[in-house]
């Protein structure tokens, strides 16, 4: 199980063969893909994450994990600024993508969403037609000028999302009538129809059976070559199972980042080490 | 310039823009290469605000105070003797000068002044509607360009157009306030004017609500009280509760404690079906079937009980407001938690003592809530009331006590002492019938308890063939 | 125990009675009104030849203006022509008609005349001028008898009433029963309370067309306005507003004016609409804007009801994928909200077309003797209307009269309120 892949530091190569980002350049700072410094979060007068410092590499998976409200998932939800709809919600520090302040004016939100995708805790297919569902968001930002490119896009998005032999013949059935993994895939795709950077994953398998968790699992590791992800997971053997590195959050703080071996087998802190043993969490 | 062709121009504008904009941006991502921040469609619509929006403001500018500019130029125009002091002359005499401008004619000779300032107000017209049209073309070719050069792959068309919808949508929920503002100004404005004619203590402690029409020189300041007015929605509010809060209640407390399922599905929506009904409706049964009904039922009982008596609106008004009253209970019990039941039936209480002792005191708020709103959705009716204004004849022919006089069709006064009371659900009286003498208006007014506008009936009874 | 059993079972039944009272409620009160509206819409009808006497109709075709004339000269001959017609007397084309199935009657003009409702003279002249061929012939037609003679001849006035307390002369009254036995006078279906305005001089003929056009008017202002105001509005609070001093401000009173009573709006409506704006008194403009400000509290509560409705995950992904908070509303929410929307407006529209006492505050009681044509005319709405009829002097008539609009006005909220149903079944979205 902990025969997982090294965090691997030279990356950056691989951008280039991306379709066309907007606005996206080349990496700026080598391999570091995202970096966060001292990203701090508050509800109200609350501060739910204490000063949070830490980069991501292209091209690699890291979890997130730490029990329940230890701000893992407000932290993700800071790379593609969705607290910005949370009322009352109110973030500081800096966070890069590529070099640039994601905070920046000359940055607009709705092009980060693009570049940082995210799929959600549950499965949140738009009820329309599963085509429509991976269509809207290239129409959205004008990705494509005719139908025949679309129609690619949909395909390659399904096929890279591994659902496409299951949907190809009933791409107008609403994406709401698909079993609950083929939900989660279907919005993976839709995620990725967009041609992001960043897939941001919040407890993607929580509302799954093992099965459709396993074919999420197996999904990760191929989305790895060209995406870097993120993922928050509640389940320390999935982190174990499909990330590189893992960070783990206890109460707002940043405890350990590490490889992940390193966390499972060797972690530094007393607290991870008593979180990853099952002593608490 | 007629308000539809303006339309029509701003339409054409808008279409005209909204291509340019489309045609502009793709033209700019083209030779740029690089990929436009924000869609065609969002830059159209960005150059159809820019060039329509100062157009229409020119317009509104134009049709809000051109008007006034004009009259003040043309009154100062005239020769300083014939400018009459007081406005209501003025008026007269800008009167006179328009129709002879437009070409209607006009009573008596035109002087000769009138007749120059007809002609100078003729031509200010056509000179401000030549400004204004040469002004809307201005600023919106302005527009047009300065969006046009504007159009670069980083304008944020998007954002700026999702801006200008957002204050759109702010200023739609502002209506609210306006609205407001608009009641309380105009109930504040009638209601001082209303004082001005009767003395506060006697509008609020008076003992008669009995307002005259009066001939001019004598005032109307006796009967105007309040006091039966309220003592009169008062009782009817009593009565009214004292039909719908029990039936009201055990309709609730029987259809979510043991209706079977098909009775409820049946009888929750019949019973609402009462909620939906116009008042007038209720109004009209109330007149022809209750009253009459416990008329009768008074003879058998030997109490003397009026057809329009307070009974009759209170039990109709009572009616009215029992689908308030168990719907909302009804939703409210069958909220309160099954444990809190179980807890008392397993302690051996039966579902009566339970529903009594246990649910009905958890859901007493969510209870008096629903028997609140609908006591206040009652007190504001009026139109159950109406009927009430009738009277019955001695054949039982319900006659109408009326007088005309200069064709004009008054309210009925009834001065038999008694009747008045209790009067019309309600602090405010709809009374609108026509009354065309000033001083019948003005009491007319004053009885309303608000000013309200003075109707005069159409008389022709046949359309003009 | 046994009075604990007892005290169970009194509980029990008074529910079920309570029910009961009720349900029997509804029902008194929809068969009193079916009971007296129903047979209001057959009227009693002369059905008898009429001969269209050359002697008598003494008119020629409408002129039409000749090539060379000049407009004035026309306009002279157009008016001459009017006042021919109005000389003519159709009053004796219908004594005569009447004479013919009742010999009798020839010496009594005016009572045959009082026999039917004075609007068919009318309808008389209409024919004519329509279609000037018709002078000679004899034509077998429809009449409504006078409103009086409705009544007497359906009972609804006490038949043993002395003289002085009837309203038709006793002679008038034989004859009336005579012309029913020989078949002259049957209970039709009358189109008339569908086609015609209110009448006062005609009363067997008044209709509900103006109130209806005026109605008509009222919604489509209301639709019009209410609902992009409102939807408006509904989005802004919900999904735009920031928490502050305005949006509180704006919310407290949204809410504070959907429990204002509807005739406070009249009043409103009396004061800024016609007094500050100047706008036509008892235009359906007026009532329009009076209804739409009622309206927009409901519209807007039920609506934000609707968008509240739509889960968040929705908004989510949209905005996931890179959509602004505007697409996300438009592309995504508004659509899922749509027939809670629809059925929002369909209920606040259902509301404003049964309201009546702010109506009578901008002078919409007044009597409108002609279809109004525009917003801009003078005009009444159905509930005033039936206002107007149950409040007319001729109660017997009339009463019937207003509970056959009642069932008008309450079979167009029906069915607006079948298509809120049908909508909300159309569009339901499961997710």
């Amino acid at each position: 199980m902990m025969e997982n892949n090294m965090a691997q530091a030279t990356m950056g190569a691989k951008l280039d063969a991306l379709p066309n980002k907007p606005g996206g350049g080349p990496a700026a700072s080598g391999g570091i893909k995202l970096s966060s410094r001292d990203v701090r979060v508050f509800y109200g007068d609350n501060e739910a994450l204490h000063g949070v410092s830490m980069d991501v590499m292209a091209n690699e998976v890291v979890a997130f994990i730490g029990p329940s409200g230890c701000g893992k998932s407000t932290f993700l939800r800071c790379f593609n600024r969705m607290n910005d709809t949370v009322a009352g919600a109110r973030v500081t520090g800096q966070i890069t993508l590529d070099g640039r302040d994601i905070h920046d004016h000359a940055i607009d939100v709705v092009q980060l969403r693009a570049q940082v995708g995210m799929v959600f805790q549950k499965p949140n297919p738009f009820p329309k037609p599963i085509y429509e569902n991976v269509a809207y968001g290239p129409r959205l930002h004008g990705l494509t000028s005719s139908k025949s490119e679309l129609d690619q896009i949909v395909e390659s998005s399904l096929r890279r999302a591994g659902l496409w032999e299951e949907v190809k013949d009933r791409l107008d059935a609403p994406g709401t009538g698909l079993s609950g993994g083929q939900q989660q895939r279907l919005c993976i795709a839709r995620a990725i129809a967009v041609s992001p950077d960043v897939i941001l994953m919040d407890e993607p398998c929580s509302a799954l059976d093992p099965i459709a968790t396993a074919k999420i699992e197996e999904l990760i590791h191929e989305l790895k070559e060209n995406y870097t992800i993120i993922i928050v997971t509640h389940n320390m053997q999935q982190a174990a199972r499909v990330s590189d590195r893992t960070a783990f959050f206890h109460l707002g703080d940043l405890i350990e980042l590490g490889t992940t071996s390193q966390i499972f087998t060797t972690p530094k802190q007393q607290r991870t080490e008593d979180y990853v043993t099952g002593r608490y969490g | 310039m007629s308000n539809l062709a303006v339309v029509a121009v701003l339409l054409v504008l808008v279409a005209v823009a909204y291509q340019i904009g489309l045609a502009r941006s793709r033209g700019v991502a083209l030779a740029s290469g690089v990929r436009m921040h924000s869609l065609p469609r969002y830059h159209g619509l960005l150059v159809v605000l820019n060039a329509a929006l100062p157009a229409i403001a020119v317009y509104l500018l134009w049709s809000l105070f051109g008007g006034s500019v004009i009259e003040a130029m043309v009154l100062a125009s005239l020769p300083p003797e014939q400018i009459p002091a007081d406005e209501l002359q003025q008026r007269v005499v800008l009167q006179r000068i328009q129709n002879l401008a437009s070409g209607f004619g006009m009573l008596g000779e035109a002087q000769a002044y009138e007749q120059a300032a007809a002609a100078y107000l003729q031509s200010l017209t056509t000179t401000g509607q030549a400004v204004t049209a040469a002004l809307m073309a201005t600023v919106a070719a302005l527009g047009l360009f300065w969006s046009w050069r504007g159009t670069t792959p980083q304008t944020r068309a998007r954002n700026k157009v999702e801006r200008a919808i957002e204050i759109g949508l702010i200023a739609c929920s502002a209506i609210a306030i306006f609205t407001t503002v608009g009641i309380v100004l105009s109930m504040l404005g009638e209601t001082i004017r209303f004082f001005q004619f009767i003395n506060p203590a006697d509008f609020f402690f008076g003992t008669v609500w009995n307002p005259r029409f009066e001939t001019v020189g004598t005032s109307g300041q006796e009967g105007f009280g309040l006091l039966p007015l309220l003592s009169g929605t008062l009782l009817i509010m009593i009565i009214a509760m004292a039909v719908a809060v029990p039936l009201g209640l055990m309709i609730a407390i029987y259809l979510a404690e043991y209706a079977p399922y098909h009775v409820r599905n049946v009888a929750k929506p019949a019973i609402e079906v009462l909620a939906g009904i116009p008042t007038v409706v209720y109004g009209v049964f109330a007149l022809v079937t209750v009253g009459p009904f416990l008329a009768g039922m008074g003879e058998l009982l030997g109490v003397n009980i009026r057809a329009t008596s307070a009974l009759t609106a209170g039990v109709v008004m009572g009616m009215m407001i029992i689908p308030f009253i168990s719907s909302l209970s009804d939703d409210i019990i069958t909220q309160v938690p099954k444990a809190m039941r179980d807890g008392s039936l397993a302690l051996g209480g039966t579902k009566a003592e339970t529903i009594v002792k246990v649910v009905l005191p958890a859901a007493l708020p969510g209870i008096v809530g629903a028997i609140l709103l609908g006591v206040s959705k009652a007190i504001g009716e009026t139109m159950i009331g109406h009927g009430r204004r009738q009277l019955s004849g001695a054949d039982g022919q319900p006659v109408r006590i009326g007088f005309h006089h200069h064709g004009v069709h008054h309210q009925p006064v009834d001065r038999r002492p008694g009747f008045r009371q209790p009067a019309v659900a309600g602090g405010l009286r709809p009374r609108t019938d026509a009354v065309r003498d000033d001083a019948g208006a003005q009491c007319h007014r004053a009885g309303g308890g608000a000013q309200v506008p003075r109707t005069i009936r159409v008389i022709n009874d046949e359309p003009t063939h | 125990m046994r009075r604990r059993q007892v005290r169970e079972k009194l509980f029990h039944w008074s529910g079920i009675a309570a029910v009961v009272i009720a349900l029997t409620l509804v029902g008194i009160f929809f068969g009193t009104i079916l009971k007296t509206g129903l047979p209001a819409f057959w009227q009693s009808t002369f059905v008898m030849d009429v001969h269209f006497d050359p002697e008598v109709v003494q008119i020629g075709p409408k002129p039409e203006p000749m090539p060379g004339e000049s407009p004035a000269a026309y306009q002279q001959r157009f008016n001459q022509w009017q006042l021919d017609l109005g000389f003519v007397d159709f009053g004796q084309i219908i004594h005569k008609s009447i004479v013919k199935q009742l010999p009798e009657a020839a010496e009594h003009p005016d009572e045959t005349l009082a026999l039917v409702t004075s609007g068919e003279l009318f309808a008389l002249r209409d024919r004519v001028v329509a279609d000037p061929g018709i002078i000679g012939q004899t034509v077998r037609l429809k009449l409504l008898a006078d409103a009086n003679v409705d009544v007497w001849l359906k009972g609804n006035i006490d038949r043993d009433l002395p003289d002085t307390q009837q309203q038709l002369s006793p002679l008038v009254r034989a004859w009336a029963d005579q012309l029913q036995a020989s078949g002259v006078i049957q209970n039709k279906f009358s189109t008339a309370i569908f086609m015609n305005p209110d009448s006062r001089s005609s009363l067997a003929s008044a209709g509900l067309a103006g109130a209806f056009m005026g109605s008509l008017f009222m919604m489509i202002i209301v639709i019009l306005l209410a609902m992009p105001i409102g939807v408006a509005a509904a989005i802004y609070l919900e999904e735009f507003a920031p928490k502050n001093r305005l949006t509180d401000l704006i919310e407290v009173n949204i809410n504070n004016l959907a429990a204002v009573p509807s005739i406070v709006f009249g009043l409103l409506g009396a004061v800024v609409f016609i007094m500050w704006f100047n706008l036509p008194m008892s235009s359906s403009l007026v009532g329009g804007l009076v209804l739409t400000l009622m309206t927009l509290p409901t519209v807007i509560i039920a609506t934000r009801a609707a968008l509240k409705a739509v889960p968040p995950s929705i908004r989510e992904a949209a905005l996931g994928v890179g959509a602004s908070k505007m697409q996300a509303i438009t592309h995504h929410v508004l659509p899922l909200a749509r027939p809670g929307i629809l059925t929002a407006m369909i209920i606040g529209v259902a509301q404003a077309l049964g309201e009546t006492g702010p109506l009578l505050l901008i002078g919409m009681s007044a009597f409108v003797a002609s279809i109004p044509a525009t917003p801009f005319d003078q005009s009444t709405a159905l509930p005033v209307q039936i206002y107007l009829w149950e409040s007319n002097e001729l109660r017997n008539f009339f009463e019937g009269r207003g509970s056959a609009a009642i069932i008008v006005l309450l079979g167009m909220m029906l069915a607006l309120n079948a298509v809120a149903i049908w909508l909300r079944k159309r569009f339901e979205t499961r997710w």
